[in-house]
């Protein structure tokens, strides 16, 4: 088993390794980040063009998601265009890709601050959405039970290679981390996200496998010898 | 040319006589190519600009005349207060200004509405003057160009720029004359065919060389130590050594050994002599300082990488001190020869070993020295990642017409065997991005109008500019004492991720805490009160060259060292006793725990690069025989790999069959590769450089490279930028050859040798830097137990 189990309000929530979130209970599945035509806009915006493949990419990743899955329900929770103009430049071949895996089930977007208005694609279009106890919007707010993304959170295990994508969570809230193919990422440590978790904060590293770590290490690291300068 | 009559009185003036290099560039001033091989200290500058200075003394000549290009800003500057001299003392009418980095944007305005004479620039400045759209009216009239220090220049990519940007001119100023000036090198033709317009020819002149250098190895009464590059134990000797001498400047190899050494020699310093520091990560106008303060003889050492190598005006300099192994004989006789600035004094010069290897490797280099035994590789066909940024240069400059470019891109040494289909491709590529799906078309950089290339949206030329050269700057961070602005110097970006609050660290020769990251630089206090961690700079790494290589390997075949200190000789043969020493034809592997990993030394001799690939293979078929390797570091004998599990019979890690299964797989997942890419796209235009406003705005929005390879290796693997990372990967940092070599030399004839600690040859390799990590399944199983370990700490092991 690859994925991480956690609890929030109660509520048993399964981080996947691919840095989507599954909620068995209700069959949810929520991904957010998803900066669908980044470097189209990028082309648009800078003239740089970078390989336009990360639409093809982060659609392969949410497909195998959901073949895994077959949740009753998909959240994109925010940013899943990386602006609206972007939405339109969707190739046929990656409109076809959204429209199978929408069959059949709720597909939600979650307006983020990328893509403040609704796209012509199926689904419905949400500022925020409530399931039971958790709420799901864009960007964290004081509120408890909170599903948010956004922020794009990254975090490093000491002496094991560099950051990696991750969740974070307390027993309050949980930050998704980015979950399209170009999408940079904020240290874990970082004060705008540390101010918004307890002291209890863990972090959820994606990759081969989901592996929790505490944020703020509470005890000297088992080999200290790893982040001694010249070892690097 | 005869020298007209003010020039040979000014000469007579100053008690001086014209040397016959200087007479015979005057007489060839008309040659089209002119290359000069001179010692440092021998009249070299002045030889280049004579003729320009003869050819401007009446006056008549209008706008530029003469541009001269040197590898470093400090020297444009220097130059230019030299030839200050001449001018004024015979009052001609000569304008010098230059133009570099550090130019004001008023003083660049007025030089580009009216140039100067003789302009002194950098490859990089002058690629920019090229890229406008007035350069043919800046240019206008130019009739020479000097090139300094070109061997230097000819080993990097920053040649091939410059190089390319002296073909546009030559279209521009079809008379142009193109002089190029060089320290002593092993192959002089290679640097004529680079300097001249292919495929015409390039006459070679050479300066007297002057009396041999007198170099030894500086002998200590503390031994020098099995590992470490500090070099502490020979502090001491070096502060008698300055105080016997009027200036003395101390050589690293890396910027980290400049700085510990620095520190301790100021620990040691009793009598306060007067010594500086003075390396490329310290502020610019620390650097400065000190530079001026050497150039007043008011220092007696300076402690220094080779940010202070080439050319600059050392002044009274009396003894050159090099800490560490020369990893190059070339380079070593070129540092040695900027010592005694006076033409027929030999130059002194002491090599300090680190450790006993070290002490190995400056025998073979004083030897080598002594035969004049110049090392070099040679230099490959010019790189499309610079191609692809002068093509864009070009398109700022104006519209184009790709039968020209390309018939002009093929006057250039380096590029004449280009094919005009490898043209067409890195055309492609800077119009459209070059992909397989042309997701471009409506925002392509450059269009095809009326037969003509040229930028679809006139406002990228700025993003261009700003993205010119082709000098890799690693992500550095400013480092500032709190409450103050100037800044001490920058450390790497990854070092500064690996400190925590209190952690300190050397900077400046001083140590300073870490207190907190704030905006984009890191915040220190004096409040040192734990042992320095070293900071890391990437800097340029030297490596070792074959000859050198081979030469200790045949040391080893002696029964004894005579001519070796005695420390050095009863360590070898302490090696011999519990292992044995690396022979040409078997290949040694010594396995020991260390650190708490298992580790395993392959002694080859092929060559950092080799060994590098060395460690790609085999870490590759450890990861298949389920020995979990973690990680290597090569250098220029030996590879060292890292395990959780030791390695019991190495012989069938070298299968030749095995060895190449999947290996081009393993190789494109490589850290390596990853690194290249980095680099090539980035001077190619994929890939902006790393400016400090675009890291300060966009923090989440700026991702790693390594994720536009792996897009691109997954859905367009035969995009030209991953053909460019693989040939320069092949070029530089991965050597199948010789790997091929050593495969065939040794013939499976491996002897593997189990030990309980690490050997005295494999005791360097511990300390290291370079360290390559190998992302496989030992990686994830560590962190794994890391992070359960972190967890079970934090009293939250179950949730």
């Amino acid at each position: 088993m690859n994925a991480y189990d956690f609890t929030i309000c109660d509520d048993r929530l399964t981080a996947l390794p691919s840095g989507a979130l599954w909620w068995a209970a209700e069959r949810l599945l929520c991904v957010s980040d998803l900066h669908l035509c980044k470097s189209d806009r990028v082309a648009r915006r800078s003239g740089q063009m970078l390989p336009p493949y990360e639409t093809r990419e982060t659609l392969a990743r949410l497909s195998a998601d959901i073949a895994a899955n077959e949740p009753a329900t998909v959240i994109c929770l925010g940013d899943s265009f990386d602006d609206l103009d972007a939405a339109r430049s969707l190739s046929d071949a990656d409109i076809a890709t959204l429209t199978t895996l929408q069959a059949g089930r709720d597909w939600i977007w979650i307006e983020g601050n990328h893509d403040p208005g609704p796209v012509a694609l199926g689904g419905s279009h949400l500022a925020d959405h409530r399931v039971g106890r958790l709420v799901f919007r864009h960007i964290a707010t004081p509120d408890k039970g909170e599903v948010s993304g956004h922020y794009h959170p990254k975090h490093a295990i000491p002496g094991a290679g560099g950051a990696r994508p991750c969740f974070l969570f307390d027993d309050q809230r949980l930050i998704l981390p980015a979950y399209g193919a170009y999408t940079g990422g904020l240290h874990a440590s970082h004060p705008v996200l540390s101010r918004l978790f307890g002291p209890q904060a863990c972090a959820i590293l994606t990759g081969r496998r989901a592996i929790c770590v505490p944020v703020r290490p509470s005890a000297p690291l088992a080999r200290p010898g790893h982040w001694r300068g010249n070892r690097r | 040319m005869e020298l007209p009559p003010i020039f040979t009185d000014w000469f007579t003036s100053r008690g001086w006589s014209v040397h016959p290099h200087q007479q015979d560039m005057l007489d060839r001033s008309n040659a089209p190519a002119l290359l000069l091989i001179a010692p440092t200290g021998g009249g070299k500058t002045l030889a280049g600009f004579l003729p320009t200075l003869v050819e401007l003394a009446d006056g008549a000549h209008r706008g530029l005349h003469t541009l001269y290009v040197s590898p470093l800003k400090a020297l444009a500057a220097d130059i230019r207060r030299n030839l200050g001299t001449p001018i004024a003392d015979m009052n001609l009418p000569i304008r010098v200004e230059d133009r570099t980095g550090d130019t004001t944007a008023t003083a660049k305005r007025r030089q580009r509405a009216d140039p100067p004479h003789i302009l002194l620039t950098t490859p990089e400045s002058l690629a920019l003057l090229t890229s406008y759209e007035d350069a043919p009216r800046i240019f206008a009239g130019l009739q020479r160009i000097v090139i300094d220090e070109i061997h230097a220049l000819a080993e990097s990519k920053r040649g091939d720029q410059l190089m390319l940007a002296l073909s546009r001119l030559q279209a521009l100023c079809p008379d142009l004359r193109r002089v190029g000036l060089s320290a002593t090198v092993e192959d002089p033709a290679a640097i004529a065919s680079q300097l001249a317009c292919h495929p015409d020819p390039c006459d070679i002149l050479y300066a007297d060389p002057g009396p041999a250098a007198d170099i030894s190895m500086l002998v200590t009464a503390e031994r020098p130590p099995w590992a470490g590059g500090n070099a502490r134990y020979a502090i001491l000797a070096v502060l008698e050594q300055v105080k016997q001498h009027k200036t003395t400047l101390i050589f690293h190899n890396t910027r980290a050994q400049a700085e510990v050494f620095f520190h301790n020699l100021w620990l040691a310093n009793d009598t306060d002599l007067p010594i500086g520091i003075h390396h490329g990560s310290l502020d610019r106008e620390q650097r400065q300082r000190v530079e001026a303060a050497m150039v007043r003889g008011d220092l007696r050492a300076i402690v220094c990488t080779g940010s202070l190598d080439l050319g600059i005006d050392w002044g009274d300099v009396d003894l050159v001190i090099q800490i560490g192994a020369p990893k190059n004989v070339k380079r070593l006789i070129q540092r040695i020869g900027r010592a005694n600035h006076r033409y027929n004094a030999p130059s002194k010069a002491l090599l300090v070993p680190a450790n006993r290897f070290e002490v190995v490797e400056c025998m073979a280099a004083l030897d080598a020295a002594r035969e004049a035994d110049l090392d070099g590789d040679p230099k490959g066909a010019g790189p499309r990642d610079v191609l692809c940024q002068h093509i864009l240069i070009r398109a700022c400059a104006g519209p184009f017409d790709a039968d020209a470019l390309f018939a002009e891109i093929r006057t250039v040494g380096a590029y004449a065997a280009l094919t005009r289909a490898e043209f067409d491709d890195c055309l492609d590529f800077c119009a459209t991005g070059g992909y397989a799906l042309r997701a471009y078309d409506r925002w392509k950089r450059l269009l095809l109008r009326d037969g003509c290339w040229q930028l679809r949206d006139p406002r990228a030329a700025r993003d261009i500019r700003m993205n010119i050269g082709t000098i890799q700057d690693t992500d550095t961070l400013k480092v500032r004492l709190k409450g103050a602005y100037k800044p001490l110097g920058e450390i790497e970006e990854g070092f500064a991720a690996q400190l925590t609050p209190g952690d300190t660290f050397l900077i400046g020769g001083e140590i300073v805490r870490y207190e907190r990251l704030r905006e984009l630089s890191v915040e220190v206090t004096r409040r040192a009160d734990k042992p320095p961690k070293i900071a890391t700079f990437m800097g340029t790494k030297f490596a070792t060259s074959t000859q050198l290589s081979q030469r200790i390997l045949r040391m080893f075949q002696q029964d004894d060292w005579p001519e070796l200190p005695d420390h050095t000789a009863e360590w070898l043969h302490l090696h011999r006793q519990i292992s044995h020493l690396p022979q040409a034809d078997r290949i040694l592997v010594e396995s020991f725990p260390h650190d708490g990993r298992a580790q395993t030394c392959f002694y080859g001799f092929a060559g950092r690069n080799a060994q590098q690939t060395l460690g790609l293979l085999l870490t590759k078929r450890m990861e298949e025989e389920n020995l979990d390797p973690l990680g290597f570091v090569a250098t220029d004998y030996a590879t060292l790999v890292w395990g959780l599990k030791p390695v019991t019979d190495p012989a069938p890690l070298f299968d030749d069959v095995a060895m190449r299964a999947g290996f081009n797989d393993w190789l494109a997942g490589n850290a390596v590769m990853k690194r290249t890419f980095r680099a090539s796209a980035t001077i190619a235009g994929l890939i902006q450089r790393n400016l400090p406003q675009a890291r300060k705005s966009g923090r989440q929005a700026t991702f790693s490279s390594d994720i536009l390879y792996d897009t691109l290796t997954k859905y367009d693997p035969d995009h030209l930028m991953l053909d460019i990372t693989r040939q320069e990967a092949l070029r530089g940092l991965v050597d199948f050859g010789r790997i091929e070599e050593m495969l065939t030399r040794t013939a499976g004839r491996v002897d593997h040798v189990t030990l309980t600690r690490p050997t005295p040859l494999a005791a360097p390799l511990l300390l290291e830097a370079g360290r390559i990590p190998v992302a496989g399944k030992g990686r994830e199983r560590l962190m794994e137990e890391t992070a359960a370990q972190l967890m079970r700490d934090a009293g939250i092991a179950d949730l």
